[in-house]
């Protein structure tokens, strides 16, 4: 047996999970329509590229990536596009954003599809495509674009391969049924993964209040390179941080990714999904969601479609709307209330809770801190979260962050441990937003000093260079002035129809007809280079750029500044002689 | 369907502060009732009236900021402060006597500092010391415990705190006393010729430290509090007794056991330093404060001046505190030791 290690803290809240245990996965069926947020992942939101009316297969790319940390998005069932615009979406803010709306035509016509025959033939980079425009996004509950966690920091390899199937959030069993029921799919994605990173182990980490699939895994994973380990249930050992500690002894360094330790954690339903991409070319358009809570009669687990509203899975679990008050999308411990039952389910949607008043009662007042310290014994970061909501209350920044409030990963178990009942972890929420923001405001007002302090050091070079100018004319004239007196060669004549000339050009400036853009656009054109090339030097400092990129820029306006003093030195030589 | 907006997590644990001070509350019973049993009814009566002046006293200064008594009350952390300055108290004190105590507690070191979790001081301890720096006579007035001589009844006890003029309290010295006055004699012989002395401590004395102890257990069992701090007390107060035994000779402090089992070591360890708001936080912290505590008990007990030490110790060691949380901050996760944690 493998040695599995403790994580400091944790919590053991009542399970709830056999609720939703009873029956097997429920096809949850088409709906009339289906509601797709744009931005279901972490990183940049994806950008449609159907329109109003068009007609959509399923499984066709509706919406694409942008930039390289975003996934597209793809038709879950066939029908019409009927709306792009802002729909209620599942998120803390509870903001609406823009979502693609299909009137679903019920034939869920699918698109031709093609899976590669013989993964094992393709490179990495290959599969890696494959992942990312099949729209996988980590399915655990983050919802990391997978293929750019797989592909990591170029040069890091992989020792351990970490495979999720912990799911130690109460009333959830999403994963847990996936694994009784489809563990050999779960193992065709694992070996996927160890094709694309090649780790020296990998191991498959359940809970041991999962017996059912522990079994089902051990059986399906018999003979192959994958390890599943058991170890005992406690919140939150699926946090991808314990996870890693409890399998490895390791801790990922603060502010660093599991990657730094050699190590990749996926989730065994983006295992699932892996597969279905590469071995069918089939998209991510369906996730398995468990709806459990005593406001529904018969919680149980559906394969769904993405977009499907949520409303729309609770009447098929038998929702009584008056008997809940709240509905929560994940688990107690770290899901968020949705506002309205219209939000789809997206595929970060594990789990749908619809909890009535006994079960998950209101939180009552909270009552002052005494110190008890509960909340520091379950932090599996270790923290002391009472001396952080002291400082929170205080609005302290600078002590929050001294005592690592960024290390905070909102598990919740401090607040589900508090006698005094204080919302611990909304304060750090709230916190960590505010340090957010001050340290943006900061960045953009150091930007505004660099930018401020270049101007008035550009100013004050151009008024010295002027004056430079200026003295070299001086002497130029009495030089010149000297020659004439010698009786020099200076044509009068000449003289005065370069004057005339110099007179007619000063009042066309001055008149601002046609010769002004002519005789100014160098000038204009160059300091707005400038300005552009300083501000991103400002920009570069502030965010603290590589050197290298710093000095070019640096050289850049050295030079637009030179060529503009040039250019306006020529141009009061023109106006004043 | 209108439906919360409610910031995670839903779920709750079980603990509730109310509860945790009710909890207290009831784990005292034992030591009450073998106070009651050794010493007559005193400590019943102290602890009563010291509620009734507590909650009133904790009123008052709720209306007076504007609080919400129902809500406030009901966290019955007055109740156990109260409960414990009672106990501490020598049975049979004068009912002004008591007053004094819990409004020191209740109105100085608790309300004054901003109410329940930021009063740096121990409320109970607070309002102890107080009392036996202003009135050394009335608080070093121990009755001898049953076996010893007569102990009063229930009518003796309420006379004695509410008409003490005409109550005449017979007292008798603790068995710390003696030790500590003890010139010459060999541990063995002192224990010989004095009554007070029982199997393993002072008689009463032992009985109603193992009560304490029992109740106090009780508390770990439900995880009221954890063991860090009463068993870094004890083992220290132990360590400290056995370094200084001297083979029971007549300069001896007395042995690790007697100290474990005499005056309020128990009642000190699990119902005093266990109070959340006025100790170290962290594991390590508490470790360090009970240990603390355990040595500064035994210092005073045998080279200071005063019947007791726990109260003193327990008040420097809140002192220390917020120091002993600075040094002692635990290891953040991903902090500093990259790597192993197994
Ligand atoms: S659990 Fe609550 S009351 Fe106890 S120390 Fe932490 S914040 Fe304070
Ligand atoms: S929410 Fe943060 S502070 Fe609270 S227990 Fe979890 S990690 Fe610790």
């Amino acid at each position: 047996m493998r040695r599995v290690y403790g994580f400091h803290g944790g919590i053991h809240p009542a399970e709830n999970k056999h609720q939703s245990l009873g029956s097997k996965i429920q096809q949850a069926g088409i709906p009339q329509q289906l509601i797709l947020p744009l931005s279901q992942h972490i990183g940049a939101p994806a950008r449609p590229v159907v329109a109003v009316g068009d007609r959509v297969l399923k499984g066709q790319m509706i919406a694409e990536p942008v930039g390289h940390v975003s996934v597209p998005l793809h038709a879950p069932s066939s029908g019409h596009i009927s709306a792009i615009e802002e729909r209620p979406i599942p998120h803390p803010s509870g903001f609406p954003a823009p979502c693609i709306v299909i009137d679903c035509d019920g034939e869920d016509a699918w698109a031709p599809l093609q899976g590669v025959a013989n993964y094992r033939d393709c490179e990495a980079t290959e599969l890696l495509e494959l992942i990312r425009s099949a729209g996988i996004a980590g399915m655990g509950g983050a919802g990391f674009p997978t293929a750019v966690k797989l592909a990591g920091k170029s040069g890091q390899s992989v020792k351990t391969l970490i495979i999720n199937g912990t799911e130690c959030e109460p009333y959830i069993t999403a994963d847990d049924i996936l694994m009784r029921e489809r563990a050999d799919d779960i193992v065709a994605g694992i070996a996927i993964l160890q094709h694309i990173l090649q780790p020296q182990e990998t191991l498959l980490g359940v809970e041991d209040n999962k017996p059912e699939a522990i079994a089902a895994l051990q059986a399906a994973a018999a003979g192959s390179a994958i390890e599943v380990v058991t170890f005992p249930t406690k919140y939150p050992s699926g946090g991808e941080k314990q996870l890693i500690e409890i399998l490895t002894g390791l801790q990922v360094p603060s502010g660093g990714l599991p990657g730094d330790l050699g190590i990749v954690c996926q989730n065994v339903g983006t295992a699932v999904a892996v597969r279905d991409a590469i071995c069918h070319g089939r998209p991510l358009i369906s996730r398995i969601t468990t709806v459990t809570g005593n406001a529904v009669d018969h919680p149980q687990n559906f394969e769904v479609l993405l977009g499907t509203p949520m409303q729309y899975l609770l009447d098929l679990a038998g929702l009584h709307p008056e008997r809940c008050e709240r509905l929560v999308m994940g688990g107690p411990m770290m899901g968020f209330t949705v506002t309205t039952a219209e939000a789809p389910v997206v595929k970060t949607t594990n789990c749908i809770l619809a909890p009535t008043p006994e079960e998950l009662p209101p939180p009552p007042p909270a009552q002052p801190c005494i110190r008890c310290g509960l909340c520091a014994e379950a932090c599996p970061a270790s923290l002391l979260p009472q001396q952080l909501f002291w400082f929170a209350q205080g609005k302290e920044f600078e002590k929050l962050e001294q005592h690592n409030l960024f290390d905070c990963i909102e598990c919740g178990a401090c607040s589900w441990v508090c006698p005094s009942h204080i919302p611990l972890v909304q304060y750090y929420r709230a916190s960590k937003a505010d340090i957010l923001q001050q340290r943006r405001e900061h960045a953009k007002s150091e930007q505004a000093r660099l930018r401020f302090e270049a101007r008035q050091a550009r100013l004050a070079q151009e008024e010295e260079e002027r004056e430079a100018k200026r003295a070299a004319r001086k002497a130029a004239a009495e030089k010149r002035a000297a020659l004439a007196e010698q009786g020099g060669e200076e044509d009068p004549i000449q003289a005065a129809i370069e004057r005339a000339k110099a007179k007619k050009a000063a009042q066309q400036a001055g008149d601002g007809t046609a010769a002004t853009p002519v005789k100014a656009s160098p000038e204009v054109a160059l300091r707005q280079k400038l300005a552009k090339s300083e501000q991103r030097l400002a920009q570069s400092i502030a965010a603290g750029e590589d050197a290298k990129i710093v000095s070019a820029l640096e050289a850049t306006v050295q030079r637009l500044k030179d060529k503009l003093a040039e250019a306006e030195a020529a141009a009061t030589e023109s106006g004043t002689d | 369907m209108a439906l919360m907006r409610v910031s995670s997590p839903h779920a709750h644990g079980r603990y509730s502060t109310g509860m945790v001070m009710r909890q207290v509350l009831l784990a005292t019973v034992p030591g009450v009732f073998v106070l009651t049993l050794f010493f007559g009814f005193g400590t019943l009566v102290n602890v009563l009236w010291a509620c009734l002046v507590g909650l009133a006293c904790e009123s008052v200064a709720l209306l007076l900021r504007g609080r919400s008594l129902a809500f406030y009350l009901k966290d019955c952390s007055a109740l156990v402060t109260c409960v414990l300055l009672g106990i501490a108290l020598p049975p049979y004190a004068p009912w002004w006597l008591i007053a004094v105590g819990v409004a020191a507690s209740i109105l100085m070191a608790k309300q004054l500092y901003g109410g329940l979790g930021y009063n740096p001081f121990n409320p109970a301890m607070v309002g102890y010391v107080v009392l036996l720096i202003s009135f050394p006579v009335q608080m070093t007035a121990w009755t001898p415990p049953r076996g010893l001589g007569e102990v009063p009844g229930l009518w003796e006890a309420l006379q004695a705190c509410f008409l003490p003029a005409r109550y005449d309290a017979v007292t008798m010295a603790t068995p710390l006393d003696v030790l500590r006055q003890n010139q010459g004699l060999l541990l063995e012989d002192l224990w010989a010729q004095t009554p007070q002395f029982g199997r393993w401590a002072g008689i009463g004395w032992e009985w109603v430290n193992l009560a304490f102890l029992a109740g106090g257990l009780w508390l770990l069992y439900r995880r009221i509090f954890t063991w860090h701090a009463p068993v870094a007390m004890l083992a220290s107060l132990a360590l400290m007794a056995a370094l200084f035994y001297d083979g029971g000779s007549s300069s001896s402090g007395g042995s690790p056991l007697f100290h474990l089992l005499s005056g309020a070591t128990m009642f000190g360890a699990f119902f005093i330093i266990t109070d959340p708001v006025s100790s170290a936080v962290s594991v390590r912290g508490r470790l360090v404060f009970g240990a603390l505590i355990g040595v500064l008990v035994y210092l005073i007990r045998v080279w200071g001046n005063y019947p007791d030490a726990v109260a003193f110790a327990v008040l420097i060691a809140n002192f220390a505190a917020p120091f002993i949380d600075h040094y002692t901050q635990p290891r953040v996760y991903g902090h500093g030791k990259s790597g192993g944690t197994g």
